[in-house]
């Protein structure tokens, strides 16, 4: 039974995805393009919110929740360490088409390459070099299982209840301008150099230290 | 209820955050800890696009956060996964149970 679920969910994942994809263009066409305060168009930038691309956006997002919650709820009981590898790229691309919803397109595109292109990876190949055979299981006490699934329940409500109930201070605007390259560029220039700096430090540190400790004596 | 709404995403990041807990606590495979962790920092994200989003987008503020969020990942990522190795050299497996070798 479990078996079966598992599978209908890596081959239902894709054609999701793919749906999305060929949803979107029509989603960016629907809306119109308003003219901005300095006359400039927004069509590369920004879409407006209008009344009947609601629904589709509505739609777009409750299919990308519910891949991404259930590739999460099949990374949680499964037992195998590559499906949960694979379920994790259902998540990640999910998360990616949210960040598009979320008209942070620079963002989702780093998403899809460094976490669906590169971060999975890695830990796919972790997974084939740590382990006598890929398909090895680590079987977890039913008494743990439970303990922590009331404890991540309790802590779900608690921030859900926290969540719903909270009134956000949010301006809100009618004409939504999404974000574009050319304002990450100058913002990790200005504002954003010190942290970009330390961040180029950073990962050069990361590359010599994992070099180091997984070289062969 | 098709009005989507700064709520509807914090929703979808709280049960993806609690869901990544919930791997970390249960999975005894190092590897299977790293993908929670993933989860984790995948819903913490989530919140600070939306809340980006949500605020008139007049910043972006939340979205450079979140690329240095997604830098970061990666490179623990990677250096969670040099870690890994070492500790299936030394001990031929990657149970987490058995790195107690400091233990009195």
């Amino acid at each position: 039974m479990t078996l079966r679920l598992n599978q209908l969910m890596v081959f239902a994942t894709p054609i999701i995805i793919a749906t999305l994809v060929v949803i979107a263009p029509v989603q960016a066409a629907d809306t119109e393009l308003p003219q901005s305060e300095q006359g400039l168009t927004l069509s590369d930038q920004g879409i407006q919110k209008s009344a009947d691309g609601g629904m589709l956006e509505a739609l777009m997002f409750y299919i990308c929740a519910a891949v991404v919650l259930g590739s999460g709820l099949a990374i949680c009981l499964s037992k195998n360490i590559v499906r949960m590898a694979v379920y994790l790229f259902g998540t990640l691309a999910s998360v990616a088409l949210m960040y598009f919803l979320l008209l942070a397109n620079f963002i989702g595109v780093i998403q899809l390459i460094v976490y669906a292109g590169g971060t999975l990876i890695l830990l796919i190949f972790g997974v084939m070099l740590t382990s006598k055979s890929p398909w090895a299981k680590f079987d977890v006490k039913r008494n743990e299982m439970i303990a922590a699934g009331v404890i991540c329940a309790l802590f779900a409500g608690m921030l859900l209840m926290v969540v719903v109930n909270a009134e956000w201070p949010l301006e809100t605007d009618a004409v939504v301008v999404g974000s574009s390259m050319t304002q990450f560029g100058s913002a990790l220039l200005t504002d954003y150099l010190v942290p970009f700096e330390a961040m180029s430090v950073l990962l050069l540190v990361v590359m010599i230290g994992a070099a180091y400790m997984a070289r062969q004596e | 209820m098709f009005e989507i709404g700064l709520t509807h995403y914090l929703v979808v990041a709280t049960l993806l955050f609690v869901m990544g807990i919930y791997v970390m606590m249960t999975k005894r495979n190092a590897i299977g800890i790293l993908i929670g962790v993933e989860m984790v920092l995948n819903g913490a994200n989530i919140n600070l696009v939306a809340f980006n989003r949500y605020n008139g987008m007049s910043g972006i503020d939340g979205q450079i956060t979140s690329l240095f969020v997604i830098v970061l990942a990666a490179a623990e990522a990677a250096l969670a996964v040099a870690i890994c190795m070492n500790f299936y050299k030394n001990l031929n497996t990657v149970d987490v149970d058995h790195g107690d070798t400091l233990a009195g």
